[in-house]
């Protein structure tokens, strides 16, 4: 009997979705999985949000494929859940439904000036230099001589990198057409990043951090004063701090003694104990005003960044990108945390308001545990939530969908998006990129618009999904 | 020799699965897991098997004479990883 199969639907394509497909093929190989993507392209931010110059994870895209697309999982592109097809419909469906939407906007500074134009999310420039469909058209001004990056994660490392390295090195990676024809013409010289905190607090991995001061012609430059760490922090990473701390540390005291940059090429200049107050500008960013911070202690045990009352510091800069983390944002009719954009859950069973389980609705990834971790923590945090999922099934507790059956919602994606990209039409855009990045010696040429995406996946004509 | 897991590893735990002597840490639910930014092969126990090389989903693993030249400095970083872990295992013995 066709019904027998349960069928569960993931909604995102990103890490999170890939890895709880493939968990789930794994745990429970008799499943028909359906991995629902906003976009015409899977993975998510493995090609939207690591590095161009990172190419060596790219690679896990091929994981991911062997793992679900080539293992029966299909991909449906281009339907955004919410506006194409709404919640009760997937659970109308399907057994079981798993959000795996990530966290797609980025956290404000609320200061200030930060509307001013030339301050911009750093997860907008990521998502413009990696091509994303979506910001394609913004337009960065790198005319100032200097930028300013504020935040000190991975992120921070990242556009720090992508500003300031030479087009010769961008031109062997896969960033963006439009991206590299802008920072071709870049005349930034200098890239001052802001941490509020002091050294031994730093997001950076240390392999992030060592990265800066090893980039080719690129100088780093760190403040010996400011290198040296406050007495509650030294404290803290005695009795505490962990093996990437203490790298940290000694990295950004190595930096700090090296000698002045001579030569002309590109700066890094990392600050620390300073948060920005406020942009200014006529009309756009000039400058960025800087407060000085101490490290306290505070009740809860944690290190804090306290203002420190003195003069404000005037950086100028044509540039502001800030990264202080991403943000998740809600779902149409699925129940939200406001508080720590999530979706309310257990172990990845989406709670109502309630605090009762929500039969069938899971969650995995940023949406379900908040924005933390690298790429593996989301192979734990698939594990998890579909062991949930899987003991749910065998216990009898998602009952058989009203609408079960793969041609019922094949018919209703036919008539409502005739430009579905299944995976015929994804192999057809990734061939094309290959192709075209082996014709000019680079790993990839992305397609940067949603048209030509689409036109290449073959899905202007309408058909139906396969 | 040894095989030596370079800055590029995302802690997708494949190669803890594939290892058979069980040399690589942190492992899931270790206290240190969490925080750690990679994980480490413990060059007194590795077998020099290659079963992690080829379980690594990014290709961040190479024989300890293999290194490419930008990651050489991992060497340092994962004996200073052992290094600490045999103390605070001393420690906490």
């Amino acid at each position: 009997m066709p019904g027998a199969r349960p069928r569960v639907a993931i909604v995102g394509a990103g890490p999170a979705g890939a890895y709880a497909a493939a968990s789930l093929l794994r745990a429970h190989g008799d499943v028909e999985i359906d991995l629902f993507e906003r976009l015409p392209t899977p993975w998510g931010l493995l090609r939207g949000g690591v590095a161009p110059d990172h190419q060596e994870i790219k690679r896990l895209q091929d994981t991911f494929d062997r793992e679900t697309l080539a293992s029966g999982c299909r991909f449906l592109g281009n339907v955004d859940i919410g506006v194409d097809v709404s919640h009760a419909e997937l659970m109308r469906h399907y057994t079981a439904v798993i959000y795996a939407t990530g966290a797609q906007t980025d956290k404000s500074l609320e200061i200030e000036g930060e509307e001013l134009p030339g301050s911009w999310a750093a997860t907008e420039f990521v998502a413009w230099y990696n091509g994303h469909p979506d910001y394609r058209g913004l337009e960065f001004d790198f005319s100032s001589p200097r930028a300013v990056v504020v935040g000190n994660g991975n992120v921070a490392a990242d556009v720090t990198r992508m500003l300031t390295l030479s087009p010769r090195e961008l031109e062997r990676t896969d960033v963006a057409d439009h991206a590299l024809e802008a920072l071709r013409e870049s005349r930034i010289e200098e890239v001052v990043v802001l941490g509020r905190r002091g050294p031994a607090q730093v997001a950076f991995t240390s392999a992030e951090l060592r990265e800066l001061g090893h980039l080719d012609g690129v100088g780093i430059q760190v403040d010996a004063a400011e290198a040296e760490l406050d007495p509650v922090s030294r404290q803290w990473l005695a009795d505490e701090g962990t093996f990437t701390a203490r790298r940290n540390v000694a990295l950004l005291e190595e930096f700090a003694a090296r000698s002045p940059q001579t030569s002309s090429g590109r700066r890094i200049v990392l600050r620390f104990l300073r948060s920005p107050v406020r942009i200014r500008g006529n009309h756009r960013v000039q400058a960025i005003d800087v407060r000085r911070n101490e490290i306290v202690r505070s009740d809860d045990g944690r290190l804090r960044p306290r203002p420190v009352d003195g003069d404000l510091e005037t950086t100028e800069c044509g540039l502001v990108l800030r990264s202080v983390g991403y943000q998740a944002v809600p779902l149409p009719d699925v129940p939200f945390e406001e508080r720590r954009f999530v979706l309310p859950n257990e172990q990845g069973r989406v709670l109502t308001p309630e605090g009762e389980p929500l039969p069938g609705v899971y969650a995995v990834g940023w949406i379900k545990r908040g924005p933390t971790g690298i790429l593996g923590t989301n192979k734990r945090d698939a594990e998890e939530t579909v062991s949930c999922l899987v003991e749910d099934l065998r216990a009898g507790a998602l009952p058989e969908p009203s609408d079960s059956g793969r041609e019922k919602i094949d018919a209703l994606l036919g008539r409502r998006k005739p430009d579905l990209v299944t995976v015929e039409g994804w192999r057809a855009i990734d061939a094309q990129e290959l192709e075209h990045g082996r014709s000019e010696k680079r790993p990839r040429v992305k397609l940067a618009s949603r048209e030509e995406l689409l036109a290449e996946a073959g899905s202007q004509t309408p058909r139906g999904p396969r | 020799m040894t095989y030596v897991i370079t800055g590029s590893c995302i802690k997708d735990d494949a190669c803890i699965d594939a290892c058979p002597v069980d040399c690589i840490h942190p492992k899931p639910g270790a206290p240190d897991f969490e925080t750690a930014e990679q994980l480490y092969i413990d060059p007194a126990v590795c077998i020099d098997c290659d079963a992690c090389v080829e379980a690594c989903p990014v290709d961040a693993i190479f024989a300890d004479f293999e290194i490419p030249e930008k990651h050489e400095y991992v060497l340092d970083v994962n004996a200073d990883f052992f290094a600490e872990l045999s103390t605070a295992e001393r420690t906490a013995a």
